[in-house]
């Protein structure tokens, strides 16, 4: 079973938020192990670029496995601080480990989000 | 995600798959293993050690009676009367307009006996298709399905050999003597009487070991112990499709369908219009049949008649010397993003030329590759083509096929 830890947050579109997601923070934002196991090995990331302005549910970027592509959902609006460079070359931590050396990108918050799911409502959703 | 009213057919080897946690998948009406490690691990074995298959989803036909090579002759584009006892034989039906039923392997298991390998997706039709035509030639041979009945394990990878070698009865045949596209029953360890082939779909040497559905969780087990040591993993469905992609091979569905001909899938070779068949006379049964081995004699009873009509033969005569309307040809890119099944194929201005058929990045080059039907003026070797990648323009080149060729 794929984990989904506690305190993060969790789109339906299976990516995962970590931080306050009130307008002005900073959170920092992942695939689930769910989907990573889904897509298989992932070769190759392309995430949003600094300073790419993103909004909660829009096409921000895709990940590639060598099964499949997938894109990358934002599932905060705001706008991109930093993207993951380490998985220029080890693109398979978003598998290995995704809610740590995994993550992907942050976002500055220019408004907040009701709509993410917590621990237990992203899991019923993944059953 | 199936939404599918009849559920999926289960392979015998339904419960080893769960029990070694294997991610299923829904495949051509079956339940089966998508991966059970990682897809570039499974790949990457094959490639350097082994990887051990379950394709039990695929449909065997056995074709048996007096007439039965001749009715294949008839049924099928290629010469199987021809078919020295043991062969197997990468072959096609085709439709009266030339178009590809499915692409099979057929194997001579004896004079009068055929086993046609067919697609799981297309097992049905082929079923239908070869009564049909036996019956509309007057042909006496019947068709049987056993594919409920038999297990398909396939051992892929250079440590095969050393592996299936391993799992077989002392004193038995080695099956490292059996020739690349050959065939030989086999008694293995515990009892268990095998059909093995040295064919496969990867690229790699390998067998394909058709066994009773009742023994194949025990053959399964011993292949996966026997082949620890030599670096054997389970291997799902996603590397075998990596890994016939960058060997060249083509799949149904994708590189060959109804509406292509052999000769566009650039496999005229598997059309054969003319030379003598050897088949049974059937005005002499009964003399003796050779037993199991690896003999390729000619039987006794044989006469020798010139290829007759086959189904499809005059649609495929009239392209099989003009010039095709499309060729398929192998793609590489240096980029990262790789192309899937179906992007548009586009020159200089943007305008769609082509369609890819299968690609990936390739786990073995590190680079995407593709397979795709372009038009013949972008077929040579060093053409540089676009591929729309999800709406931007990706530069790749052509290049000869296969991908990916093993040392000998």
């Amino acid at each position: 079973m794929a984990e989904i830890p506690d305190g993060l947050l969790y789109s339906e579109e299976h990516e995962w938020v970590r931080g306050d997601v009130s307008p002005g923070a900073t959170v920092t934002v992942g695939i689930t192990e769910y989907a990573a196991e889904a897509l298989g090995d992932v070769v190759y990331v392309e995430p949003p670029s600094v300073g790419d302005e993103v909004r909660a549910g829009d096409v921000c970027g895709e990940l590639e496995s060598t099964k499949a592509v997938s894109e990358l959902y934002s599932p905060v609006t705001g706008t991109v601080t930093e993207v993951n460079g380490q998985l220029e070359n080890a693109p398979d931590m978003v598998n290995s480990d995704a809610y740590g050396d995994g993550w992907i990108f942050k976002v500055e918050l220019s408004e907040g989000n009701e709509d993410l799911l917590d621990a237990d409502a992203y899991g019923e959703k993944t059953e | 995600m199936s939404t599918a009213e009849t559920p999926a057919l289960r392979s015998p080897l339904h419960e080893e798959h769960v029990s070694l946690g294997a991610t299923m998948t829904e495949f051509a009406g079956w339940d089966m293993p998508l991966r059970y490690s990682g897809d570039v691990a499974e790949h990457t074995a094959v490639r350097t050690a082994a990887g051990l298959y379950d394709l039990s989803h695929m449909g065997e036909l056995m074709v048996t009676g007096p007439d039965a090579a001749a009715a294949l002759d008839y049924a099928l584009v290629g010469h199987m009367s021809r078919m020295r006892l043991w062969a197997a034989k990468y072959t096609m039906m085709c439709d009266a307009n030339g178009g590809i039923v499915d692409d099979l392997v057929v194997y001579r298991r004896d004079w009068d006996h055929f086993m046609v390998v067919a697609n799981a997706s297309n097992r049905i039709e082929v079923a239908r298709e070869l009564a049909a035509r036996f019956d509309a030639g007057g042909f006496d041979a019947a068709v049987s399905d056993e594919t409920a009945a038999l297990a398909l394990i396939a051992v892929q990878g250079p440590a095969a050999a050393a592996i299936v070698g391993s799992l077989c009865a002392a004193g038995e045949a080695e099956p490292a003597g059996l020739k690349y596209y050959s065939a030989a029953n086999l008694l293995l360890e515990g009892g268990h009487h095998a059909f093995v082939a040295r064919t496969g779909y990867t690229g790699e040497d390998g067998f394909e070991l058709f066994v009773g559905a009742d023994v194949a969780a025990d053959v399964w087990r011993s292949a996966l112990a026997a082949g620890a040591s030599h670096g054997l993993i389970p291997c799902g469905l996603a590397s075998r499709d990596s890994l016939r992609l960058e060997a060249g091979m083509p799949l149904y569905g994708h590189e060959l369908s109804a509406d292509t001909t052999p000769f566009d899938a650039g496999l005229g070779r598997v059309v054969a219009f003319e030379g003598p068949a050897v088949v049974l006379s059937s005005s002499q049964p009964g003399a003796a049949a050779p037993g199991a081995g690896l003999s390729d004699q000619v039987d006794p009873r044989a006469v020798s008649v010139e290829r007759g009509a086959f189904v499809g033969r005059e649609a495929l005569a009239r392209v099989a010397d003009q010039a095709p309307g499309k060729v398929l040809v192998g793609l590489v890119g240096d980029g990262r993003r790789s192309p899937r099944a179906g992007y548009a194929v586009t020159d200089e201005d943007g305008r769609q030329v082509g369609i890819v058929t299968s690609g990936i990045p390739s786990p073995t080059l590190g680079q995407p590759i593709a397979m795709a039907y372009v038009p013949p003026t972008l077929a040579e070797v060093g053409t540089e083509v676009g591929i729309d990648v999800r709406g931007r323009r990706e530069p790749m080149r052509v290049v000869a096929l296969p991908f990916y060729k093993r040392q000998a």
